[in-house]
């Protein structure tokens, strides 16, 4: 069991200095869209929301805040990656005149 | 399959960081999207077919009820909204994130030590940033106060809290059996998030809105040790990192720190500092503001806030075309905390087809300050204070402002002399070259372009 932490440990300390990284290079034009993409990002917590409510034998309580848990994410999937598009979309170069 | 959805979520992960990367410019941006869409389909996918599903209609109504919800705040949201719409989409995650960590600890309260630190930690963050989001959502959106709320004893009230609150998780850890300790541990978390942000000002909340962003994120990277899922723990980090570091650069743009942001009740204490005095002010009317645009070689735009409250982003885009046709180049001068959450101002202004080349940082532009002819700034104020720079007194002295007071000449659009939300008189009004333009900026800026009409272009 004490491996399994010691591999997550090691896999969240990389991907926080990856991300660290990552992110500084992103142009401050883009601060917005990128909130709203990493939160939609973020919003794979859909999938341990889906393993808690379709286990067998889950309780009524699992399956109603999984519901509840499912839902949430799922207007954050769509909704996050739907406006972070219609967002970039928006910003054009200059053209040449 | 139990093996194959691992290397799913490896592919997943790639995708993620790559859309991430490619967000490094507009040019690429959307590729970073879609290939953020596909690690998603992946995922849950893989979740699916690697396990048996049973519950499937509960499954299936909360995807169709998120989706039904998604699609429409996705494309009717208005872009003046979309700070609101963040704090809201906090708010989804970090609930999601808690409710799985709540049904997890019913499920099991017997689990390794760590699984339960971790379990504790996931639950905390999420509750209290869900209501801490919903609070922000509800300040931004204007149906509570933006005015900071503060009370006797507000940050030693606040601490208590938060350390009852871990005092009853760390007690959860060491005895999970007794079950009953859970929801008061919950409400607690609840309640200090609302606590948490009801000192905070609008003026505040781009740091605000990146901090509760890394919360949300930290809080679904806690459930992936929760549930020994590693794609949870890299989205969770990325997400918690791209927060951290967006909200240390909000404080780096207003030289304060993280401890000052949430204890410091900014614009309440400073409400002593405004200047009672009268001071005389020159005015101008929309024929001589744009009579005098028209007769500038460059131009520089400085938006803030007030524009998005305005609504004016396009009347200012057709000024932009105005005095382009006219060859007078133009710019806008973008502080990275104008508006209510980073990046603001250029997703407004990108929004009105003014074209991101156009769009020049704090630290670019302030060197073209002095060769500029007209600076005109709309709807912003604390961060064209001059007083930031020369005036060690001042609540904002020290903070990195744009030097609107360098150009040649000054114009700014303003309801009235009402100081702006730090409660801060600004001498750039005050400045010999400085001429106020009093009124609303949608209106105002309309009243100018009545002065730059196409037709009198082509007769020329």
């Amino acid at each position: 069991m004490s491996s399994n932490l010691e591999t997550a440990l090691y896999v969240f300390v990389l991907a926080t200095f990856l991300g660290l990284e990552v992110i500084r290079k992103v142009s401050p034009l883009l601060h917005t869209p990128l909130m709203s993409l990493t939160n939609a990002i973020s919003a794979i917590s859909v999938v341990g929301a889906i393993l808690i409510t379709t286990a067998e034998g889950a309780t009524t309580l699992s399956k109603v805040l999984g519901f509840i848990a499912i839902t949430a994410a799922v207007t954050n999937i769509v909704s996050g990656y739907l406006i972070t598009d219609r967002m970039l979309k928006m910003f054009k170069r200059e053209e040449k005149r | 399959m139990g093996h194959l959805v691992n290397y799913i979520y490896i592919c997943s992960a790639a995708l993620f960081i790559l859309s991430l990367k490619w967000m490094n410019s507009p040019v690429t941006a959307r590729r970073g999207v879609f290939s953020g869409e596909i690690g998603m389909l992946m995922a849950v996918t893989g979740t699916l077919l690697s396990h048996q599903v049973f519950n499937w209609q509960w499954l299936l109504a909360a995807v169709l009820i998120g989706t039904a919800a998604g699609i429409p705040i996705a494309y009717i949201m208005p872009m003046t909204a979309v700070p609101q719409r963040t704090a809201m989409s906090h708010a989804c995650g970090a609930l999601a994130a808690a409710l799985v960590g709540t049904a997890e600890f019913y499920r099991e309260p017997n689990q390794p030590k760590y699984v339960l630190v971790a379990l504790i930690v996931e639950t905390l963050l999420g509750f209290l940033t869900f209501t801490g989001s919903l609070m922000a959502m509800g300040k931004l959106q204007e149906i509570l106060p933006q005015r900071p709320i503060t009370y006797r004893n507000q940050n030693l009230t606040n601490l208590g809290l938060l350390v009852l609150a871990a005092a009853l998780g760390v007690r959860l850890i060491v005895v999970p059996t007794d079950t009953w300790v859970f929801p008061i541990f919950a409400v607690l978390s609840l309640i200090f998030g609302v606590l948490l942000i009801i000192p905070i000002g609008g003026a505040d909340m781009p740091t605000v809105i990146a901090l509760l962003n890394s919360y949300a994120g930290l809080s679904a990277c806690a459930m992936g040790f929760v549930l020994d899922n590693r794609l949870l723990v890299i989205a969770g980090a990325l997400d918690g990192s791209s927060g951290l570091i967006l909200s240390i650069i909000m404080c780096k743009a207003m030289n304060r720190s993280f401890t000052n942001v949430l204890f410091g009740a900014f614009g309440q204490l400073q409400v002593k500092a405004v200047h009672s005095e009268e001071r005389p002010v020159r005015s101008a009317s929309p024929e001589e503001a744009g009579a005098i645009l028209e007769s500038a070689s460059n131009v520089i735009i400085v938006p803030g806030y007030g524009l998005a409250v305005a609504q004016a982003q396009h009347k200012i885009r057709e000024l932009f075309d105005a005095l382009m046709r006219r060859g007078v180049d133009v710019k806008f001068a973008i502080h990275p905390v104008a508006g209510r959450m980073p990046g603001h101002m250029n997703v407004l202004l990108a929004e009105a087809d003014i074209p991101y080349d156009r769009l020049v940082g704090m630290e670019d532009i302030n060197s073209e300050f002095p060769q500029c002819d007209v600076a005109l700034v709309i709807g912003a104020n604390d961060v064209t204070n001059p007083a930031a720079r020369s005036d060690p007194s001042s609540p904002i002295y020290g903070m990195p402002i744009l030097d609107v007071d360098k150009a040649h000449s000054v114009m700014v659009i303003k309801r009235s002399m009402r100081p702006g939300f730090a409660g801060i008189d600004n001498d750039l009004y005050y400045l010999g070259k400085t001429l106020m333009l009093f009124g609303d900026a949608k209106s105002f800026v309309a009243d100018i372009l009545k002065e730059l009409p196409v037709a009198a272009l082509a007769a020329r």
